[in-house]
């Protein structure tokens, strides 16, 4: 074994450490385990090691959640799959914990066990584990068995089986509803290992008192279940028993259900298959749609475009293209947001004809929403619209105005997220437009209030250039922007520095040489010290694409100007600059 | 008919943390909130100095299982004892520095969650900030006895004595606040102490508090209420002006539900005094208002409940309306009944219980101390009319109690015809003021209570003195709490804690 060479102190350390009264020290401990019981060797860790870890279960959440996420992997360090029951018992107790993340985690480290077991190992430790857990007198017990029937079922006896499902529908009306919930998010698993005939009857059984469970959140779980349990019926089936649950939680009382339905519509849709997804679910969709409840409307309009798809555009446009129209005005600004950060992708659903027609006021309204999140939700989204279906044409009369309120917006984060957006505009609009229009704005962000949104301009300056190419760059650029540099505040000139280092690159180094660099030797001789330590950080980071000629002609001159300077920080980066110059002289 | 003239009987029990007469009161040590835990297994107060102290019952506890205890009607013989178990430091004074705010550590509101392992989980708050503890019993493990021969070099000797070793020393320690951090480290051995075969082993039994769980930064005023959704997965908390549901397991978000702050405060006209989940329908809650009014809220309907709310008002409040009057009918404290049907509430001056099916008077009321009614401009003069006393109720909702001044409490009976309710002290000798009112003047002489002695002889003469209070008002019992199986009433004097029970007795 390759640990026989390590020495055995450090082993003593970490275990000594598994009972030490400093947390992190256990914890440490624990996060080795596997190295401790590689040195102490399978015979010791399954007869040693893991009782020992069993009657643990008392410490800190940290140290058993790291515990249960390390028995999970434990299996070759105890003998390989045969022993694998050995570790069955301390996850066992670590299932029954009130802490809700160390019994998640039990549970999935005890099912990734279970899927190595043995048949037989099954049977004669995994099921009986199940039934107590299942059993237990504390709930924590029985939410936690939940999650490991599907891990359990599939080895049984039939008699075992049978008890197993009835076991589980005991949990589904177990009188804590921690407990239900926990068997109505694990249904779905635990199904899907059931047999077709058992499914119909004991499973949906089950199934349908958990749809009619009277706390909320119990039936909210329900609607998952909806989904998963859908895809294992036949089809005909799936009409019959689910599709009617759908519809009724989509007309649930509480709110919270009709939001899950919502949520998870195209989920639903998919289970039940397109036919009566047209015929049944359109209407119930076009209700969570016009939902009292904003939460619920909200939901809602983010799968307009997922659930538009899979209906044919004939219907899209009758029953669901209304509704988003009432939606683009809706009262609550979050709606608006959630549509309109979705509707674009609406354009090549229902086509051409379609879009220029219903769905472009729509865009309109909303690019003139009160609201600066919504009409950058549609900005985002705008290579979605263009080219594939009406081009930018029609739309570029609204954007405009639209990308330059947001622009102004007294909210600099709200300009910060135009400014992103900038680059995805210009590849849209295409260099004419572009120059005509949003040069300007781009050159006045240089000049704001806000750091981060002169930081935001200068990188942009540099994706454009990178967007239009260097030429382009260097006639519609630079010449603005090389103006700026005498800008009396020097935080501006600071800007126009930042800007030159990030293009120059870009702009490569023939253009770098002639418009950009005597521009920065002109900014060395600043009266602001701090421009002066940022043109040495500049001309430092600019030095790997001049030429030799140039740096020993010009930069260094500079530098070693600068590194003479009475400020300090001056001196400093100026001295940083010229020995990264000696060492690309040297390395050359 | 018989069953209906049922009445209770009702003896001192226990009291904890009594004080001799002339003994100063500190404070901090007055008790702020008295809970039962659902069983009734476990009682918990909290007090103005942030602790929290919990007794245990020590007889007949039900040690069946829950689903037993559902499946029969309870019928316990004996009634229930407790026992002094634990207390922690549940809050501290805090400084809010961005409102140049102290916040006080005294604890508002205490409410028991679902018990799991053996262990407790309560809920207790102060004006800001909501905390989750954990209380469990610890096994604490004592050597007796050692293998002092301990030079084993092998990792065995550190899998085994080493660490025992150390153990030892630390348990000699008889401070029991150190008892805590050792349980924290493993306390099983590993079994590999084959080498030392004559060391022995002692478990003890310590309970252990842990803080679970913060919920803070939701409340911008004084948390008056926690309650415990029956899910079990949420709770809600109230201040003033807002209702925020947290999840139990998230202590960082919430969701603000209703909000009753106006754009402008000047607009405002009433604030929150008290809000409560149903006992069994996840989706409604119940608040209380200093207008006197009672909201019935179906959170089903939408995420903001400032609508939607069905409200239960006494249309037909007698008697002559004046500034006073107005303030008391602020609800100090609502209840709803086991049945979730009705709830109970308490005003400056009645006891009301309403029907939810009825929302435009309450089905019956109870007058708690109608003889200050005169005075209630003395009584707004010296602050005691915003006083907020607790009310309670037993299992079978027929019976409610709820406190007053003198160091009394009444307790009512919904068809007893006794609408003047029974009069208790918080004494040892509760009968002494009985509702009678007739051997009063004997009886005080007794009295620990030298001052309240006083105020009450001249009880009898009340109506004549105009000018005297006739009772005394610096001994108000606020808080009490029903025992949730039998009949058994906790409630705070000062910083004493004094239960009663009551035995069935029928009366023609």
């Amino acid at each position: 074994m390759a640990m026989i060479d390590e020495p055995l102190y450090p082993i003593a350390i970490l275990i000594d450490e598994l009972k030490n009264e400093d947390i992190q020290l256990r914890l440490n401990s624990i996060r080795r385990l596997s190295t401790i019981a590689r040195a102490l060797g399978e015979e010791r860790t399954r007869k040693e090691l893991i009782p020992f870890l069993s009657e643990n279960n008392d410490d800190d959440d940290e140290v058993l959640l790291a515990m249960a996420e390390e028995l999970g992997v434990f299996v070759p360090y105890i003998g390989g799959v045969e022993y694998a029951h050995v570790l069955l018992p301390p996850l066992e107790t670590l299932c029954i914990v009130e802490e809700t993340c160390v019994r998640d985690k039990a549970v999935e480290s005890l099912c990734r066990i279970g899927t190595q077991m043995k048949e037989s190992d099954i049977v004669e430790w995994f099921i009986p584990l199940v039934k107590r857990l299942a059993g237990g007198e504390w709930f924590t017990a029985r939410v936690s068995s939940c999650g490991l029937f599907h891990i359990a079922y599939p080895s049984a006896t039939e008699l075992f089986k049978a008890e197993l499902r009835s076991m589980y529908g005991q949990l589904c009306q177990d009188d804590m509803p921690m407990v239900r919930r926990s068997a109505a998010s694990n249904l779905g698993k635990f199904a899907a290992t059931v047999e077709a005939n058992n499914l119909k009857t004991d499973i949906m059984s089950i199934f349908e008192d958990l749809t009619r469970d009277d706390q909320d959140s119990v039936r909210l779980l329900a609607v998952e279940g909806c989904a998963a349990l859908g895809k294992l019926l036949e089809p005909q089936d799936c009409v019959a028993h689910i599709l009617p649950v759908i519809v009724n939680f989509s007309q649930d009382k509480s709110w919270r259900v009709r939001y899950m339905v919502a949520n998870q519509l195209y989920e639903l849709c998919e289970a039940v298959g397109p036919e009566p997804t047209c015929s049944d679910l359109v209407p119930a969709y076009v209700r969570l749609l016009r939902d009292n409840e904003a939460e619920v409307r909200i939901a809602a309009a983010g799968k307009v475009t997922k659930f538009c798809r899979i209906l044919n555009p004939h219907l899209a446009i009758q029953h669901i293209l209304p509704c988003v129209k009432e939606l683009s005005s809706d009262s609550s600004q979050h709606v608006r947001s959630a549509l309109a950060s979705v509707i674009m992708g609406m354009a090549p659903v229902l086509g051409k004809d379609a879009t220029i027609e219903e769905l472009l006021p729509i865009f309109l309204s909303l690019l003139k929403d009160e609201f600066p999140d919504v009409r950058l939700n549609i900005i985002s989204k705008l290579d979605q619209v263009n080219q594939q279906v009406i081009g930018i044409d029609l739309l570029s009369q609204s954007l405009l105005p639209a990308i330059v309120e947001l622009a102004e917006d007294r909210h600099w984060r709200v300009r910060l997220a135009i400014i992103e957006y900038i680059p995805l505009l210009a590849s849209q609009f295409g260099v004419g437009f572009f120059n005509d229009r949003l040069g300007a704005l781009c050159m006045q962000w240089l000049e704001d209030k806000v750091f981060s949104i002169r930081e935001a301009a200068a990188n942009n300056l540099k994706r454009l250039a990178e967007e239009f190419g260097p030429e382009w760059a260097m006639q519609n650029i630079v010449p603005q922007l090389l103006e700026k540099i005498s800008n009396p505040h020097y935080l501006h000139r600071m800007t126009i520095l930042q800007s030159i280092s990030l293009l120059a690159p870009v702009l490569g180094s023939e253009s770098t040489c002639q418009k950009l660099l005597p521009v920065i030797i002109t900014a060395s001789k600043d009266r602001v010290p701090n421009i002066k330590f940022n043109v040495a950080k500049v001309l430092q980071s600019l030095i790997p694409i001049f030429d030799h000629s140039v740096v020993e002609q010009t930069v260094r001159p500079c530098l070693v100007e600068l590194s003479e300077d009475p400020d300090v920080d001056v001196r400093y980066f100026a001295s940083q600059a010229i020995q990264t110059c000696d060492s690309v002289m040297m390395s050359s | 008919m018989t069953s209906s003239m049922r009445s209770f009987n009702w003896k001192f029990s226990q009291v904890f943390g009594e004080r001799q007469p002339g003994e100063k009161v500190e404070e901090i040590d007055i008790i702020s909130a008295v809970e039962f835990e659902s069983r009734g297994d476990y009682l918990a107060t909290g007090d103005h100095g942030g602790r929290v102290v919990l007794f245990e019952r020590t007889n007949g506890k039900d040690l069946r299982s829950r689903k037993e205890l559902e499946h029969t009607d309870s019928s316990v013989t004996s009634h229930p004892l407790y026992s002094y178990k634990t207390e922690f430091q549940s809050h501290e004074i805090e400084f809010d520095y961005l409102k140049s705010l102290e916040i006080g550590e005294k604890i508002n509101k205490l409410r028991w969650c679902a018990s799991s392992n053996n262990s407790l989980f309560i809920l207790s708050t102060n004006d800001r900030t909501i905390k989750l503890w954990k209380v469990s019993d610890r096994r604490v493990k004592k050597i007796i006895e050692m293998d002092s021969n301990a030079h084993i070099s092998s990792e065995n000797a550190l899998l085994s004595e080493k660490s025992f070793l150390t153990d030892q020393k630390i348990q000699s320690v008889p401070n029991g606040y150190h008892l805590e951090w050792i349980t924290k480290k493993p306390k099983s051995t590993f079994p590999t102490y084959k080498e030392s075969p004559k060391m022995m082993f002692k478990f003890g039994e310590c309970a252990s508090s842990r803080c679970r769980r913060v919920y803070s930064h939701a409340h911008d005023y004084n948390i008056n209420s926690i309650s415990i959704n029956s899910d079990c997965e949420t709770f809600l908390s109230a201040d003033d002006l807002r209702i925020n549901m947290w999840n139990l397991e998230v202590g960082n978000q919430c969701f603000n539900i209703i909000d009753l702050k106006p754009l402008d405060m000047e607009d405002l006209v009433e604030v929150i005094t008290s809000a409560e989940f149903h006992p069994a329908y996840c989706n409604l809650l119940a608040y209380s208002s200093s207008r006197g009014f009672i909201r019935l809220v179906d959170m089903r309907q939408s995420a903001l409940c400032d609508q939607n709310a069905r409200i239960f008002q006494d249309r037909d409040a007698h008697g002559s309306r004046s500034f006073f009057t107005e303030i008391a009918a602020s609800i100090s404290d609502i209840k709803f009944a086991k049945d979730g049907r009705h709830i109970l509430t308490r005003d400056y001056m009645n006891l009301k219980l309403w029907d939810l099916h009825m929302e435009s008077s309450p089905i019956v009321s109870f007058k708690t101390h109608e003889f200050l009614r005169p005075k209630l401009s003395e009584l707004y003069n010296g602050d005691f009319i915003f006083d907020k006393f607790d009310c309670c109720l037993s299992r079978d909702g027929r019976h409610f109690a709820t406190g007053t001044y003198s160091n009394t409490f009444k307790v009512f009976c919904h068809d007893g015809g006794y609408t003047d309710g029974t009069r208790l002290e918080a004494s040892k000798n509760p009968n002494r003021v009985s509702h009678s009112q007739e051997c009063q003047k004997n009886a005080g002489l007794l009295t620990f209570f030298a001052r309240g002695l006083h105020r009450r002889g001249h009880e009898n003469s009340r109506f004549d003195s105009s000018d005297e209070i006739p009772c005394d008002l610096d001994s108000k019992l606020i808080h009490l709490a029903w025992h949730p199986t039998t009949n058994l009433i906790a409630c705070a004097a000062k910083c004493s804690l004094y239960t009663y029970y009551a035995e069935s007795s029928f009366n023609a």
